[in-house]
């Protein structure tokens, strides 16, 4: 009995300020609304959404998505070994410390790096003190890459470490016993055995740089259209929320199939990639 | 040995990646210019007119506020819909786990938006109880995934034997699976409250009426320039935040996360 | 049980914290303005003079202001919209009417700004700041001189100038090179605008939203299209950038102070308008804010070098070719897919 009332107030929840303000906006998807105030159910949003300006969009920001995601797990899986083999003492130290940038403001973070990159910044500073040419960071794909790598790090090297924290040592220990070499050891034990974490490491950068805006704003001059720039400029520019709902519900669509075939590619279930964040 | 010097030197480069750009806005906390452009020598003034400066006091306030009661709420709900969820039959924890990625995968602008239409369609008026209610809402799935695992990662005949020797169940999960959570949940409030306290998008659509964080704040600034005080308060928000965990790791282990 | 027992004391704590507030039985205002655009210390003159307490509020451009009031769940006392926009808001019954007798200080205001298009009789609103948009440019960096919309399509500045990140401001800078009404509604022209602007984006450093000061303060880039207060505020801290008026025309701005219809405190409201428009207040307003105020008795006040220049009052002759934007009605779709579309170019 108790076992069954403990999630009520759960499940309410999640029925009521996620399940409901969901079908809203699917409701707003599949309307359109004429001049004159009148509405019509149509799917006329939908097919304006395949028009090739929107999918070329769409194609920009998977790109882009899936490069942070490849940079983040490169950079990330080796941070992540390092700390697990730290000692104790410095450990969960080292690990808030990648928690705490995330409590300085993320626009200020944003912004100081327009600081470091631009054509007078920080970085061609150094530049120019080694003598070497002055390079154009700022305004380029390069740079919003950058600024998602960099806010979205730490959400690839935690659920790692995680995983890594959480492995049978015994297991590594007789690998090596049998005469495993390290590389052996790591191909054929450590790595597939985390992954798991990586797999949500993977899922928790991608979805938010697939639908970013600020980071294309601010670090690309609002030049370069992310499909999260598509859809804020349909709710706060142009006030077209049924064609923005469209989008939305597409990105939606998109990032829950992705996370679908990721899971049957790894072999893992939602509750089993659940227990490896963080 | 060269080894253990290229580890050392991955972690600094990493580390140096991670807080380049705080260490920028804390050097111009301290330029003598409405500017953070340029250099243009030192001064204190920003942090004394920081605090005479209502809007961003105000923005700090309601920002810690919801976050720690966002956090707490997001938190007790979670634990215990954890503690149902376990017990419940395999397909209906395959729902509810589907549905409560939703509020992880959707953009936030979508979820600002929903919440948005959901609260004017249910004449609430935009505030102080409409963030806590938006904030929540994004942070109770994080606590549940963080949650849950500990709950399968417990011996799972503990609860039934405790209810056998006779523990009231309120004392069953006082005594034998809190402590066995307690990880989890410490994990799943930590994420809650980071979560909370840099939401920018989700907030603004669910708010109004004079209530606003920091990220608000800073947001319709931007268009003028970020001020300087800003930076001071992020500079003294840092340290605060350093010198507690410094503190906390002195004294108390904290749970492995 | 120490900890759940001390979780619950703190939400207790804070329960009554946010409720506490609420008990006084003072008058609040909720003012709703764009961000740093008043100076927060007159919040404080009013409050001892009126005993109205200012709740404040800001946002960062017109349209999020208006989906906010729109859509409901606010209330509002005050806010600040730009001229469209108050057209707009009127046509949507948005705004409550202003009583102009209770506000004795509208005669402050300057004949000029007064009964203008898109609120001809100031029943709704009562001028606040106005300026213009041009280009700001380093005049160490552009030696050549700059008096046309054409330099911001010319290959030899490539890379070297923003736009604005603003859908109305940047077609209307095509619309004018090209010699039409920036409140066009003729679809070719649009058409044609959004060729120009497509054709100029590889030139485009940038459309900036904000910070768009630090850019030319650290010659990130060279040249703007900015807003003229924007302008004022470089201007007056460094001597080697000027801004210029297009000869073409461009457009001139308006923001004036509304009520938004279902304000509970419609008295206090004018009262604090009328505050706005006293010559002193307006002048701590334009001192800290840097536009171009609409009161004549501020105009006394100001540093009076400030009075002919491009930047800050230019003479009215000047801007004869300068247009104010009027909302386009359901036209506006069009304006909002052609700027879709070359975003996303």
């Amino acid at each position: 009995m108790i076992k069954r009332l403990s999630s009520g107030p759960y499940l309410f929840w999640m029925l009521m300020f996620v399940i409901v303000p969901i079908v809203m906006i699917l409701a707003f998807s599949m309307v359109t609304v004429t001049s004159g105030g009148d509405w019509s159910f149509s799917l006329s949003n939908f097919s304006r959404a395949f028009d090739p300006i929107y999918i070329a969009v769409l194609g920009r920001s998977l790109k882009i998505a899936l490069e942070a995601t490849f940079i983040c797990f490169i950079l990330g899986y080796p941070m992540a070994m390092i700390l697990a083999k730290m000692p104790v003492k410095y450990r969960t130290f080292s690990v808030m410390l990648f928690v705490v940038p995330m409590w300085m403001n993320f626009l200020l973070r944003t912004y100081a790096w327009m600081t470091i990159l631009g054509k007078n910044g920080i970085i061609n500073g150094l530049l120019s003190l080694l003598g070497l040419p002055n390079v154009t960071f700022l305004y380029t794909e390069g740079a919003v890459l950058l600024g998602m790598v960099y806010n979205f790090l730490p959400f690839m090297v935690l659920p790692i470490y995680t995983v890594l924290m959480k492995m049978d040592q015994s297991l590594v220990e007789a690998a090596e016993d049998l005469g495993g070499d390290k590389r052996t050891v790591f191909r054929k034990v450590i790595f597939p055995l985390s992954i798991p974490g990586i797999l949500s490491g993977v899922s928790m950068v991608f979805m938010p740089s697939v639908s970013t805006f600020v980071i294309s704003n601010l670090l690309y001059g609002g030049q370069y259209m992310l499909i999260g720039n598509l859809i804020e400029q349909q709710f706060l520019v142009v006030n077209d929320w049924n064609f923005g709902s469209a989008v939305a519900m597409i990105l939606m669509l998109l990032i829950l199939a992705s996370m679908a075939i990721m899971n049957r590619f790894g072999g893992g279930n939602p509750e089993e990639r659940g227990a490896n964040l963080w | 040995m060269v080894n253990k010097w290229m580890k050392r030197l991955y972690t600094v480069l990493i580390f140096g990646f991670l807080y380049a750009p705080i260490a920028v806005l804390a050097v111009f906390s301290f330029n003598d210019s409405k500017s953070t452009a340029k250099w243009e020598g030192f001064t204190l003034d920003w942090y004394q007119s920081l605090f005479q400066n209502s809007l961003i006091m105000k923005s700090l306030y309601y920002t810690v506020l919801v976050a720690l009661i966002a956090s707490v709420v997001a938190t007790i709900i979670g634990t215990f819909a954890a503690f149902g969820i376990f017990y419940m039959k395999a397909w209906k924890q395959k729902v509810i786990l589907n549905v409560n990625s939703i509020p992880i995968l959707n953009p936030d602008i979508v979820t600002g938006i929903s919440l948005m239409t959901l609260f004017v369609a249910l004449n609430m008026e935009l505030g102080l109880l409409t963030m806590i209610i938006a904030h929540v809402t994004f942070c109770i799935p994080y606590v549940i995934l963080s949650v849950l695992p500990k709950f399968k990662q417990m011996p799972s005949e503990m609860l039934e034997a405790a209810l056998d020797l006779g523990a009231t169940p309120w004392y069953a999960f006082r005594k034998v699976i809190f402590p066995e959570i307690k990880p989890g949940i410490i994990t799943g409030a930590l994420i809650a409250f980071t979560l909370s306290i840099d939401d920018f998008v989700i907030s603004f659509f669910t708010t109004g009426n004079g209530v606003g964080n920091l990220s608000i704040a800073i947001y319709s600034m931007a268009r003028r320039g970020i001020k300087p005080e800003i930076n001071a308060l992020s500079t003294l928000m840092f340290i605060v935040v350093l010198v507690l965990m410094l503190v906390l790791n002195k004294r108390t282990k904290i749970e492995e996360i | 049980m120490k900890k759940i027992v001390s979780i619950v004391l703190l939400i207790a704590l804070f329960a009554t914290l946010f409720t506490g507030c609420k008990s006084e039985d003072k008058i609040v205002l909720n003012v709703y303005n764009w961000g740093d655009y008043i100076d927060e210390d007159i919040f404080e003159t009013f409050e001892e003079e009126t005993g109205i307490e200012i709740n404040y509020e800001t946002y960062a451009t017109n349209e999020e202001m208006y989906t906010k009031i729109k859509k409901g769940g606010t209330q509002y006392d005050i806010a600040i919209p730009s001229d469209y926009m108050i057209e707009k808001m009127i046509k949507e019954d948005l705004l409550e009417p202003i009583d102009l007798s209770k506000i004795p200080n509208y005669a402050n205001i300057d004949s000029r700004f007064k009964g203008l298009d898109f609120d001809p009789e100031n029943k709704y609103s009562v001028p606040y700041f106005w300026g213009t948009v041009g280009i700001i440019y380093n005049t160490d960096l552009i030696t050549e001189p700059v008096d046309s919309w054409s330099v911001l399509w010319d290959e030899k500045y490539s890379g070297m100038f923003t736009m604005v990140d603003s859908q109305r401001d940047s077609i209307m800078v095509a619309l004018k090179k090209l010699g039409y009404s920036m409140n066009t509604k003729n679809l070719d022209e649009l058409e044609a605008a959004k060729q120009a602007l497509i054709e100029q984006k590889p030139l485009v450093l940038a459309y900036v939203g904000d910070n768009v000061k630090d850019m030319l303060i650290s010659e990130e880039a060279a040249m703007a299209v900015v807003w003229s207060g924007e302008a004022s505020a470089v201007i007056q801290e460094y001597d080697n950038f000027a801004y210029a008026l297009p000869k073409e025309g461009s457009n001139m701005w308006f923001d004036n102070v509304i009520i938004p219809k279902g304000s509970k405190n419609i008295e206090a409201a004018h009262q604090f308008i009328d505050f706005l428009c006293r010559g002193d207040i307006g002048f701590k307003n334009a001192d800290y804010v840097g536009y171009a105020t609409c009161n004549t008795e501020t105009m006394k006040l100001i540093d009076q070098s400030l009075i002919g220049t491009t930047y800050a009052y230019p003479d009215l002759k000047l801007l004869e070719n300068f247009e104010i934007f009027s909302d386009p009605g359901d036209f506006i779709t069009e304006y909002d897919r052609i700027w879709t579309e070359i975003k996303a170019k």
